[in-house]
């Protein structure tokens, strides 16, 4: 039954849609000597005056900003019931505890019986700790030019504690490895007017979109690139998105319904996708064109 | 009131590398909303920098200056513990100081 209903809201796709895959290059000069036939792995000029471009952004990341709005959010009391997160919420480490928690999630809260990734428990602290309405949270749960949530800032003020860890989703625990499964299920689960499935564009390596390189989601290195960077400040107009937004924009590229914010199907899909990234190391809030 | 800025110098050799990265929307009143009604310009007009006291960066920005923009310099003479001040004023009139100790 719970597989069914997933299975219908499934898919996903991580780093970027793919509709039309344009010709990688112009055709060589014939004068030219031959160059040797790009592999998979062989970085194109593009992609590193990309990768040179991202390492000076990260120097000075506009994150920073949002970072410091969700520490006062934490440690401030706000809601209803007038209480902190810092002295209410636990992400897993113990209340209050943030170092590190970002990189150990999505896992396991017997508190909610779910398992949960980062933002998806950050809410429900706010629900359950601080009194205020799910529904209220969902209205608006991302940012867009005009408007950033504080579940937003919350997100990166946490994710800001882990930087430079290792991610470490705790597979062992059998309700994690549950969700791990059900997610590998919905990134095989092809469906919608294209007929795409998340492992259509990242199930292997080598696959792109225009310019952008698609990660293969299933290899470590792979999960991480498409880890990493979120959540991620997106110089386009300038808005600070979650991991929970990115899901959700590979169902919209996939034509497929939205996922309920901070629901089980996203919580699954992350499980997965962050899980695979075991053992890699997380660079913290990211920078995005 | 406008949020703080992040200001990080740090000495590399002889030369300290400061950076600035300021939080403002830099609206530059020529975009126009969904309903098709200009936004209002919002953007800082002047930065100045100082450094041990002494005035580095006395700076004009206008609207074509990206939102949330970052700045960085490069200067021989400081020394670390010296202390930089950065200050904005936007075309309402708001205004912000922040300052940070070279490391």
């Amino acid at each position: 039954m719970q597989h069914r209903v997933i299975g219908a809201l499934c898919a996903m796709a991580v780093m970027g849609g793919v509709f039309a895959q344009t010709p990688r290059k112009p055709a060589a000069k014939p004068a030219a000597q031959a160059a040797p036939a790009p592999t998979a792995e062989a970085k194109d000029a593009a992609t590193l005056e990309f990768e040179k471009f991202r390492a000076e952004m990260e120097d000075s990341n506009p994150a920073e900003l949002f970072e410091a709005k969700g520490e006062e959010f934490w440690k401030s009391r706000h809601g209803p019931k007038n209480v902190s997160l810092a002295e209410s919420c636990d992400l897993g480490q113990g209340v209050g505890k943030i170092e590190g928690a970002y990189v150990k999630m999505p896992r396991y809260f017997a508190d909610a019986d779910s398992v949960m990734d980062a933002e998806r428990r950050i809410v429900w602290c706010m629900v359950e700790k601080q009194g205020f309405k799910f529904d209220d949270i969902a209205k608006r749960p991302f940012a867009n030019e005009n408007f950033t949530p504080d579940i937003t800032n919350l997100v990166t003020y946490v994710a800001g504690h882990s930087r430079s860890m290792k991610v470490d989703v705790p597979l062992k625990d059998p309700k994690v490895r549950e969700a791990y499964e059900i997610g590998k299920e919905m990134a095989a689960y092809r469906a919608g007017p294209y007929d795409f499935s998340c492992n259509t564009c990242h199930g292997s390596d080598g696959k792109r979109i225009r310019m952008q390189n698609l990660p293969n989601l299933s290899t470590p290195k792979g999960a991480m690139s498409g880890v990493q960077g979120w959540p991620g400040y997106r110089m386009t107009g300038g808005v600070m998105l979650t991991h929970q937004w990115r899901m959700g924009d590979c169902f919209r590229q996939q034509r497929f319904p939205q996922p309920k914010y901070a629901s089980d199907a996203v919580a699954y899909l992350l499980t997965y996708m962050i899980g695979n990234a075991n053992g890699e190391v997380y660079k913290g809030p990211g920078i995005k064109r | 009131m406008a949020d703080p800025m992040k200001i990080r110098a740090t000495m590399k050799g002889d030369v300290a590398e400061i950076r600035v990265l300021m939080s403002h929307p830099m609206e530059s009143g020529l975009r126009k909303d969904a309903a098709g009604n200009a936004v209002p310009a919002h953007f800082i007009q002047s930065m100045a920098v100082e450094v041990g006291g002494k005035k580095i960066v006395d700076g004009q920005l206008a609207g074509s200056v990206s939102r949330n923009p970052v700045f960085g310099f490069k200067m021989k003479g400081a020394k670390a513990g010296d202390k930089v001040v950065v200050n904005w004023v936007d075309s309402k009139g708001d205004k912000r100081t922040d300052e940070a100790a070279i490391a």
